[in-house]
């Protein structure tokens, strides 16, 4: 056998991909041609690693040093050093912001410690296009035993035992559904895997699809034999190109070695996965729409009965559950439901990925066992917020979520807890918000991407978020008039109320919760025409509040316009004349102290 | 007739178990060959080569050879600690390719300690 001595593994996803890692490959790999190591050293392009912030990464095996923030140029450093001499690079380490010191094991570093990795136990560890890779991970054990030695009830009993949930957002059951499926008649049924991955921020699925393919077509195949289904279709948005090529080269890999196709695995069961490349739309990502794109029709979604399970695809029994679900699949078939079920809290097993993203220090991919606290995930692996500024609140579960406040920062991470706060745990979206956002522009930010993304096809939704959002603008440019809050409150009863599918039916929540939370804010733009977070431009003085300002002349050298003048001692002063309202001043002073 | 089986299967995974050893660290013993500049300059790269070598042609997944930087026993050198479980490490000195071959099929391979070549303690500095 051929033995590398160190294995150098350099994220290739989407986020270390854009910060020029494929660089960093190719110099690294260039170094190691120079001192003719090519031979003992192994390089491997991964998929996304889960430390965004500190892209481009790579973890160095034996050892597990991780190396972040590089360039190029400091290949031949690394080179020299650790893999010639066995002396790790410090200066290329993670440093802890806090004790200021360098950690150089991946594991000691508290954005992984404290994760427990099972829906992205392959991330980063394996080349997502070598199926050996794969299979050297125990991959395709689960589906050699559920064809050869399961039943389709056992299949279905053992999942759902487990307690899975779905992981797109509603989190029903996933064992129920495909018992639904299984009992339903017909000869023909489809497995689908929705990879429509749609929240502003949210970026889990795609991860998943990129470091790991092959455990979505393993889940996806478990799930077919389960319902008997022989064809499935993965709909993946085309925004996702390097998913769509990883997805691709794996299905090839999966027929090529008899994993997909006829008779796999000599169990006599056939199945095999199409792509569905999806154009974007968000309303594509509920269920029905989803299966109506598939079908050439334009995305929208019908009503429900009769329900995918009886009437799906092409009207056939059907069955579509999330990436990060299929993830989750063969694990339980190898290691038994209540190896799953060990994590997690009463209603909520296992374990969800979050892509954790806004005013935080370290921005990337976590998964956290069900009931992990908002505080541990913000905090401790998250980093803390940057700036030195305070936590304001945490918006979960994208447009279709809800803000939950700095109040209840202690809340576990799961379906009912999160519930219970009026946002939804959603498919996995965390965007951490600090105190210089301005709430009534967060939930008009959300609002404006739903009301965008309505196919029109029920009129509370088409024309009541539009009419919620004129409102939402009106307030943040100072022209909110009294009862706009109660308006906005009356409109989304009647929204959730009257939307046929999930995008309606969620859609005010972001304005929903921020009243909830923040009325004062509401009612501070209304009545005194005031942004409490010196967010909303037409509500800013752009003076400099003189019993705040420390004088320190920052705000007057950043003023792209010179309209700031300042003297050393002295309080600085905007000339409204020449103010542009970029709000550079605003985002520069370190003392809050432009109103 | 079906492309491949579930043997099949296990033998791809068998081949490919040192990646999974090296990835994730759970070797029955750990070789590490020391690399400072006096180890190299004393032939640590050769030592380094011959444990490589000796490794593959036994397919002995389940070990990891890897390096570390100096030991601080510069007289001693080229230097080779053997890590097996829990035992206590073992420091070799003035280690050649053909005692490397050795420490190899004896110490790694069937745990027998090699007394004689050990390191002398405090023979550095």
């Amino acid at each position: 056998m051929k033995y590398y001595r160190s294995h150098m593994l350099i994220c290739a996803g989407t986020g270390c991909v854009a910060s020029k890692s494929l660089a960093v490959k190719k110099a690294l790999e260039e170094e190691l041609v120079k001192h003719n190591l090519e031979d003992e050293v192994l390089v491997v392009a991964t998929g996304c690693n889960g430390f965004c912030a500190a892209g481009p990464v790579m973890v160095v095996y034996p050892e597990g040093i991780f190396y972040q923030r590089l360039k190029p140029e400091d290949m031949a450093q690394l080179v020299e050093e650790h893999v010639l001499q066995g002396r790790p690079v410090e200066q290329l380490m993670f440093t802890d912001p806090a004790k200021k010191k360098t950690i150089p094991r991946m594991h000691d570093i508290s954005f992984f410690g404290l994760q427990e990795l099972r829906a992205l136990r392959n991330r980063g560890i394996i080349d997502a296009e070598k199926i050996d890779d794969y299979i050297a991970r125990n991959g395709y054990f689960a589906v050699a035993r559920a064809l050869m030695e399961m039943t389709s009830e056992q299949i279905i009993s053992q999942i759902k035992e487990s307690g899975l949930r779905g992981r797109g957002g509603a989190g029903f059951s996933t064992g129920m559904k495909w018992e639904f499926a299984s009992k339903a008649r017909g000869d023909i049924k489809y497995a689908l895997c929705n990879g429509d991955e749609g929240d502003p921020g949210a970026f889990m699925d795609r991860s998943i699809l990129e470091a790991d393919p092959h455990v979505v077509l393993e889940g996806m195949t478990i799930a077919a034999k389960a319902i008997g289904a022989h064809q499935g279709y993965i709909y993946v948005r085309a925004e996702y190109p390097l998913a769509v090529s990883r997805l691709r080269i794996a299905i090839n890999q999966a027929r090529e070695y008899g994993l997909l196709g006829k008779n796999i695995l000599g169990s006599g069961f056939d199945f095999d996965v199409e792509i569905y490349q999806g154009a974007g739309a968000f309303v594509c990502g509920e269920e029905t729409a989803l299966m109506t794109s598939i079908e050439g029709k334009r995305g929208m979604p019908r009503p429900r009965p009769p329900f995918p399970a009886h009437q799906g695809l092409w009207k056939k029994p059907t069955i579509l559950n999330n990436v990060e679900t299929y993830a989750n699949v063969p694990p339980i078939i190898l290691n038994s439901a209540q190896w799953f079920n060990r994590l997690g809290t009463e209603g909520s097993k296992g374990t969800k990925v979050f892509a954790v993203t806004g005013a935080i220090n370290n921005i990337g991919l976590v998964e956290v066992p069900m009931g992990t606290s908002l505080r541990t995930i913000i905090y401790d692996i998250g980093g803390g917020i940057p700036n030195r500024r305070k936590l304001k609140a945490v918006q979960l579960g994208g447009p279709s979520g809800g803000c939950v406040p700095e109040s209840l920062v202690d809340t576990p991470v799961d379906f009912e807890s999160i519930t219970k706060t009026g946002a939804i745990m959603g498919s996995g979206g965390m965007v951490v918000i600090d105190e210089t956002s301005c709430m009534v522009n967060l939930a008009k930010f959300f609002l404006e991407f739903t009301q965008d993304e309505s196919c029109g096809k029920c009129t509370p939704c088409r024309i009541g978020t539009k009419v919620m959002l004129d409102i939402l603008e009106n307030i943040c440019t100072g022209k909110g008039a009294e009862g706009d809050v109660e308006t906005l409150e009356d409109l989304s009863v009647t929204i959730k109320n009257a939307s046929l599918c999930g995008l309606g039916q969620t859609a005010p929540n972001p304005v929903l919760t921020t009243i909830r939370y923040f009325r004062d804010e509401y009612e501070a733009h209304i009545k005194d025409k005031i942004c409490p977070a010196v967010s909303c431009t037409d509500l800013i003085k752009f003076e400099v509040v003189s019993d705040l300002c420390k004088k320190c002349g920052k705000c007057a050298k950043a003023c792209p316009v010179l309209a700031i003048t300042w003297e050393k001692g002295h309080v600085a002063f905007i000339d409204k004349e020449i103010c542009t309202k970029c709000k550079t001043c605003i985002a520069t002073c370190p003392f809050r102290a432009i109103a | 007739m079906a492309k491949m089986n579930r043997e099949e299967l296990e033998k791809i995974k068998q081949r490919l178990k040192a990646l999974v050893t090296v990835r994730e660290g759970n070797a029955r013993v750990t070789v590490i060959v020391h690399m400072g500049p006096c180890g190299i300059a004393a032939g640590a790269r050769p030592v380094l080569k011959a444990f490589i070598k000796e490794l593959e042609a036994r397919d002995a997944s389940d070990v990891i050879v890897t390096i570390s930087g100096c030991a601080g026993r510069c007289s001693q050198e080229p230097v080779v600690t053997v890590h097996c479980g829990a035992e206590q490490p073992v420091f070799y000195g003035k280690v050649s390719e053909e005692t490397a071959k050795e420490i190899f099929s004896q110490h790694v391979m069937g745990g027998k300690v090699l007394e004689h070549y050990r390191a002398e303690e405090g023979a550095e500095r």
